[in-house]
């Protein structure tokens, strides 16, 4: 990939003047997003300095994450490399972001931690220790995050097995399984906890990773003096599914299907960031009915993805009976989903390009009934819940963060916004054509549990907004785009001349081969923002797909804002946060 | 009929009736919850799904009765055992029509009844500690304190209907309220004794004790088979208990034209059974701080301006005679 040195972005010459022309490499990459190479002596301070001292700074560490450059062939120019630690930096002054690299060389290098910088580096850090062996030189508390630690090897270096097909025969000597058993033992110094105070012993509480309050396999170590939390530590990983290395094993267009899985009360709006980012790289224009019909699809998912939460949230509560309201609400957005898309769920529905199908006839009536059906519907939750003086004193004032620690612990969605700022994707950085849109971006301002449920509740109703204008305005045309590497091609032609059957059994069989380079496409999902960074080696698979996902981020804040609280807290913030776990492990 | 021939029968019947209303009461439970969200509850099992208690019975009963080997034994079968027995017990002063009653005219009615709510609370209490679950010994904790609490002005909040009437004595508080049931004089005292009563049955918003949500299944989460379907009957013979002490109390037990006592004394409680199930459908749950400072800082005062009041009222218009 070409360097430029002389029409870098305002960010690169700021920091070569900075720091020196030696020390910063500059990279285009087809997102446009500044790339510089830092190193890795000197990184630290190259983010300390993003962090507090330019002008509007770059206050958010948005991703932390690495690739395995060892088999990359296209990387001409690029700073030698056996493995790069990629730092994504976000300003929401600027409403920009910066990609800060690190060439690392060696089978296991190291650098040094960020975790003095940002607080949620911690977690980053520990997933990159976890997955690719990459060690961070002074992180407080280094363990395996999303696997056991008694796993051998980090799956994401290129030489790890993607598949137990390719591992040796499964055995379980006794000594093995005395080993996995201890490892298993609760030890509350792992988890950087005491046994005891100065006047009396904690209880440790062990909620998860079965309990009907965590809304999966998420484990969470309470420390309990009584029923006050004295400290909550999550333990994540036990809905890791390897999703970013089934990437490195799936053609573009085959993992589409595992993108719907990720955050799993999303459907087909996990696909859009992920397609975002393979079209961006592939210089697809998506046509406009697709465009919008994409936009209306997500918007119903958001909705239906609000309603589990909401009813959910009810129940962690206390409130016995709006999750079943809120299920029959979702139900029919189903029937819709199931219309358009043939499945509920997980639709895997939209394509490179485009989307699988056109409407159905008769969509027109569906979403206008539901339109029309909804509000009233909405009015009456508000009663029940929202105005409800329970339910307002278990979450008004519980679980409150700042402004400011919301940046610094990378909350987005709903979450930043109850903290008073309007910082939504759709709207800053719109993409799918959400710019001819009307509709707002709800905030409240306490920070708390019932200010993101303020939030959601709101945006429910903004959403239902943009899907009335999708019925009102879809355009006509065609709903994928003509460009040969569309994933399925238009079939029209393919049987009259022989280019397009070419192309056709090619992306078909083989898959669609994408051009080498880099993207990140970011869009506004259910939870926040969810995040693909792809890295392509011009092949029919992803080189290195990284899956950057808000609900991580959110887990990480719990022990935060839980503490000092009672065990019924915790329930109430676990409901309000909005996570999944498949959304949290990949 | 002999006198010994109608106890006999009363002895036998009452308790049956109270514990089948109880196990129909998850059917009616079940059936008016789904009526309020929206589906349909058990419809299955005999005719409306009637027989669902039933069917529930029997697959409890064989199901394995598993005793934890960390429990502590001993008390965790004597647990539900005291759950059911006072819950059976105290269907002994229910004054349910004229002739239809175990002991007809216990001179302290009343305080056996309070007696026995309190004796329940060891049942949850115990049940929570002999568990030897961290979940169970947070529930036995929660209730333990909650009980105590509710208890004082369960007490406190009778009190009023005792002065007025100047007996503890259940038949002659029904008796009173031939010119007027006491709800409307007693207006306060029958809220608060509403709320200790779902505290009590640890009912919802009140079920701390059991928050599913946080507890697991709070006390009774190593309970297994009939020892649970125990836990589940008290609960429900609980409810039987408060609301026809309710009907007593402030609504005029079997009082009321036209129709037969009996059937007067069922309407009624069945009322309020269905009130106790409809705030278990429309309710969130406070924390256990909240509801304790309810209890202390709301309830408890009130309860006590109920008495003094009660007591100045009923001094003025006798002149201090009795």
């Amino acid at each position: 990939m070409p360097l430029h040195t002389d029409s870098t972005p305002d960010i690169g010459r700021r920091l070569s003047a900075r720091f020196g022309k030696e020390s910063i490499t500059l990279q285009t990459t087809c997102d446009g997003l500044p790339t510089i190479w830092v190193p890795k002596e000197r990184v630290i301070e190259v983010l300390r300095h993003l962090k507090t001292e330019v002008n509007a700074p770059f206050r958010m560490l948005y991703d932390l994450t690495a690739v395995d450059e060892r088999l990359r062939k296209s990387r001409d120019q690029l700073p030698a490399a056996d493995f790069t630690v990629v730092y994504h930096l976000m300003s929401l002054e600027r409403n920009e972001d910066v990609r800060i690299k690190v060439a690392l060389t060696g089978e296991y290098p190291s650098l040094p931690t960020a975790t003095g910088i940002w607080p949620n580096a911690d977690w980053y850090e520990r997933e990159v220790w976890d997955m690719f062996g990459i060690r961070f030189d002074g992180h407080p508390n280094l363990r395996r995050i999303l696997l056991p630690s008694t796993w051998e090897g980090h799956p994401l270096r290129k030489e790890h097995p993607s598949r137990a097909t390719e591992m040796g025969p499964f055995t379980l000597s006794d000594e093995k399984q005395d080993a996995e058993q201890e490892a298993l033992q609760f030890k509350p110094e792992e988890f950087g906890m005491k046994r005891k105070s100065a006047n009396s012993d904690f209880m440790f509480l062990n909620l998860g990773p079965n309990h009907p309050g965590t809304h999966g396999v998420l484990r969470i170590a309470l420390q309990l003096d009584g029923e006050e939390i004295v400290d909550a530590v999550p333990e994540i990983g036990f809905h890791h599914r390897g999703a970013e290395k089934m990437a490195e094993r799936q053609t573009w267009h085959s993992y589409i299907p595992y993108t719907d899985r990720i955050d799993y009360l999303g459907g087909v709006m996990n696909n859009l960031p992920y397609l975002l980012a393979v079209e961006k790289l592939a210089g697809i224009e998506v046509p406009a009915r697709a465009q919008m019909i994409r936009v209306m699809m997500c918007e119903l998912f958001r909705l239906s993805s609000h309603l589990v939460w909401y009813g959910t949230f009810a129940q962690d509560i206390g409130s016995m009976s709006p999750v079943f309201y809120m299920f029959n609400d979702r139900e029919r957005i189903f029937g819709i989903v199931e219309a358009v898309c043939g499945a509920r769920m997980h639709p895997n529905w939209f394509r490179i390009g485009g989307v699988a199908e056109d409407l159905p006839r008769g969509w027109e009536k569906m979403i206008s009934d539901f339109v029309a059906y909804l509000p009233k519907r909405l009015d009456d939750y508000s009663k029940i819940l929202m105005k409800n003086r329970i339910f307002k004193a278990r979450t008004v004032g519980v679980g409150a963060y700042t402004r400011e620690e919301a940046i610094d612990w990378g909350v987005t969605g709903p979450g930043l916004r109850a903290c008073g700022l309007d910082w939504d994707l759709r709207k800053k950085r719109p993409y799918c054509g959400y710019e001819q849109f009307e509709f707002e971006v709800p905030i409240a301002y306490g920070g708390d549990c019932y200010a993101r449920a303020e939030v959601r509740v709101a945006e429910m109703r903004q959403s239902l907004r943009i899907v009335e204008q999708c019925l009102k305005n879809m355009p006509a045309g065609p709903y994928k785009a003509d460009h040969p590497l569309t994933t399925p091609p238009d079939k029209e032609r393919t049987m009259q001349d022989i280019e397009t059957l070419i192309t056709h059994f090619l992306s078909v069989s083989w898959g669609p081969v994408l051009p080498a380079g880099e993207v990140f496409a970011g869009v506004e999902t259910t939870k926040g923002i969810t995040g693909y960074y792809l890295t392509s080696d011009h092949g029919n698979h992803a080189y290195r797909a990284r899956i950057r996902t808000p609900s991580f981020a959110h887990m990480q804040m719990v022990p935060l804002i839980s503490r000092g609280l009672m065990v019924g807290d915790l329930l109430a913030i676990l409901g309000s946060i909005d996570f999944v776990l498949a959304d949290i492990d990949r | 009929m002999s006198e010994t021939v109608r106890l006999v029968l009363c002895i036998i019947i009452i308790p049956n009736v109270v514990l089948t209303m109880a196990a129909g009461l998850i059917w009616l439970e079940r059936r008016l919850l789904a009526v309020w969200q929206e589906r349909y509850g058990p419809n299955r099992v005999g005719p409306f799904g009637l027989l669902q208690p039933a069917a529930d019975a029997i697959k409890l009963l064989f199901k394995e009765d598993w005793i934890p080997p960390f429990a502590d034994r001993p008390v965790f079968v004597l647990a539900p055992a005291i759950v059911m027995a006072t819950g059976i017990l105290t269907c002994a002063i229910l004054p349910i029509a004229p002739g239809i009653g175990i002991v007809d005219d216990l001179n302290i009615g009343l305080l056996f009844f309070l007696a026995m709510s309190t004796m329940g609370a060891y049942s949850v209490v115990l049940a929570g500690w002999a568990s030897n679950n961290k979940y169970s010994l947070l529930g036995g904790l929660r209730s333990a304190a909650q009980m105590l609490s509710y208890e004082v002005f369960m007490g406190l909040s009778l009190m009023g209907v005792v002065i007025m009437t100047g007996t503890f004595s259940l038949r002659e508080i029904v008796e009173a309220q031939r010119d007027g049931w006491f709800f409307v004089p007693q207006f306060l005292g029958m809220m608060i004794f509403l709320m200790a009563g779902l505290a009590e049955t640890h009912r919802m918003p009140f079920d701390l004790p059991e928050a599913e949500a946080e507890l697991v299944a709070g006390f009774h989460t190593e309970y297994s088979s009939m020892k649970f379907g125990v836990f589940f009957i008290g609960e429900y013979a609980g409810v039987v208990v408060v609301s026809s002490l309710m009907t007593t109390l402030f609504f005029g037990g079997w009082l009321g034209p036209w129709l037969p006592p009996l059937v007067w004394f069922l309407l009624k409680t069945m009322f309020f059974i269905c009130l106790f199930i409809l705030l278990r459908a429309t309710l969130a749950r406070p924390r256990y701080d909240q509801l304790m400072a309810l209890g202390w800082k709301v309830l408890l005062p009130l309860a006590l301006l109920n008495v003094v009041v009660t007591g100045a009222i009923k001094l003025a218009t006798t002149g201090g005679g009795v």
